[in-house]
């Protein structure tokens, strides 16, 4: 049984399909990564599945347990670091104690532990990633949606994150990573899904989708090209 | 017939040396206000949170209401209450006509609409920003009033001082309900209207060198808020 089971999968707005018919399994404690250019659809995927927008045709049918989400922008309360963790432990149902010991460990996770009275939102942007990072790590999550984790922190703090990445799913968590960084999909994923137009032009193995695609888009992106369909694609600025 | 000088130099005696007449009707004045801006705060927090933080069935006119209502003429609110607590009306037994209870009444209803519909702008634009999060984290209904009027607490802070200001300044309502009563119902913009009349320019205009500076520590009061969220990264 996967975490999460996507079928035929539809949102469409404005008369626009953004997400077209996407059949998924996201496997149980493996870590999935979702690529894709810029538009691919990526980001409203993820929303779908943790079930924050509902589609317009398709269905997710989930395994249960607690999911949680870290955002392409951080959202940061309004309040100290130490109270962002404090607020999502509470809301998860911890208290006393146990949340006291979390938050303590929270503020380890994300090396924060210094700037723990800090209004959240004064925190740089890397540092505001790896709080959201903590602070949904923090309450336990069975799947946890990443939606580009590491796109504005220096190597250390992508180290960091992809530490914590594994550290999650040794533990058994289902992760869900959008990346652009082909490094990183290979040194995470066990499953890699490749995106196009709302579509999903290729899934599988992740090492087999990065060192050989199968699919014209995932070859495209592997290479560094801008992917246009077929009949209309350009090579060295020159129409084919 | 005094110069203006004299008047005011009397005027600035009378503060000075804490006139009891002057004391009293201050003191009234502050006692009705601040309890009708707590009373106000009371209902207008929760129910402009409500307003602002969930999608529901007649919450755009509810926020439409809230927004003329915090217009209303203070002499309409004045005569309403009036009616109400007047000895034929349906509350005259409880005989309130005449007593600061019905200038405190008759300032809620000035003040309510007021925190209510800042509070709703407030707390909306707060949960444009938060909306995914919570819904994420599948927060409580409670939890996200709860979160919303925190986070939203320096802005909340302003709101207050804003109905405090409306409410301490306003003359037509409590006139009205409260009748201007020496030692009982008498505070400072009715005494001020008064004493004019009268020709009392002293206390009058001792009365109205209070309330200006009310309204100036009101504002610095509201300044240093804003310093003090943009600090916090409030804002
Ligand atoms: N609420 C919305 N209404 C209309 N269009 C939207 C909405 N959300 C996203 N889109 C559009 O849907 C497409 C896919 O958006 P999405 O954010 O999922 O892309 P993405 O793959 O995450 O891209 P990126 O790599 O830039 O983050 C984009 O063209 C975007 O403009
Ligand atoms: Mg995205």
């Amino acid at each position: 049984m996967p975490a999460l089971r996507a079928r035929g999968l539809v949102y469409a707005t404005g008369g626009r399909r953004l997400v077209d018919g996407v059949d998924l399994d996201i496997a149980a404690g493996q870590c999935t990564v979702i690529l894709g250019p810029n538009g691919a659809g990526k980001s409203l995927l993820l929303r779908l599945l943790h079930g924050l927008i509902r589609p317009s045709a398709g269905r997710v049918t989930r395994a249960g347990g607690r999911e949680a989400m870290v955002f392409q922008r951080p959202v940061m309360l309004r309040r100290s670091v130490r109270s962002n963790l404090r607020f999502a432990l509470g809301v998860a149902g911890f208290t006393g104690a146990a949340r006291r010991a979390r938050i303590d460990e929270g503020l380890q996770l994300a090396g924060l532990a210094a700037l723990a009275r800090r209004p959240a939102r004064l925190l740089s942007g890397g540092e505001q990633q790896r709080l959201a990072m903590a602070r949904a790590l923090v309450t336990d999550p069975a799947v946890l949606f990443l939606d580009e984790p590491s796109a504005s922190l220096d190597p250390a703090a992508t180290l960091a994150v992809e530490s914590l990445v594994r550290a999650a799913r040794a533990r058994g968590v289902t992760v869900v990573l959008v990346t652009h960084d082909a490094g990183q999909a290979r040194r995470l994923g066990d499953r890699a899904v490749f995106l196009q137009a709302g579509r999903v032009a290729e899934a599988g193995p992740a090492a087999e989708l990065l060192n050989a695609p199968r699919s014209a888009p995932a070859q495209a992106w592997l290479d560094g090209r801008l992917y246009v369909p077929r009949d209309t694609e350009y090579r060295d600025g020159r129409k084919d | 017939m005094q110069g203006f000088g004299g008047v005011l130099g009397e005027a600035v005696g009378l503060i000075a040396r804490w006139d009891p007449a002057l004391v009293e009707i201050v003191g009234l004045s502050l006692r009705v206000t601040l309890t009708s801006v707590a009373l106000a705060c009371l209902i207008g927090l929760p129910l402009g949170a409500v307003t602002g933080a969930f999608r529901f069935p007649g919450r755009l006119p509810l926020a439409v209401l809230l927004n003329a209502l915090m217009g209303l003429p203070p002499v309409v609110v004045g005569l309403t209450v009036y009616l109400l607590l007047s000895a034929s009306g349906p509350l005259g037994p409880l005989r309130l006509l005449y007593t600061p209870t019905a200038m405190i009444v008759a300032q809620t209803i000035l003040v309510t609409p007021i925190v209510a519909a800042l509070t709703r702008q407030v707390t909306e634009d707060l949960m444009g920003e938060y909306a995914e999060q919570f819904a994420s984290m599948q927060v409580g209904p409670l939890d996200r009033v709860g979160a919303l009027l925190w986070d939203a607490r320096f802005a909340l802070i302003t709101v207050a001082l804003a109905g405090f200001g409306r409410a301490v300044a306003e003359v037509g309502a409590v006139l009205i309900v409260g009748g201007n009563i020496n030692h009982v119902t008498r505070v400072m913009t009715t005494s001020i209207a008064l004493e004019t009349s009268k020709g009392n320019l002293q206390l009058a205009l001792a009365l109205g060198v209070v309330l200006l500076g009310l309204a100036l520590l009101v504002n610095a009061l509201a300044m240093t808020v804003r310093l003090s969220a943009a600090r916090a990264a409030n804002v």
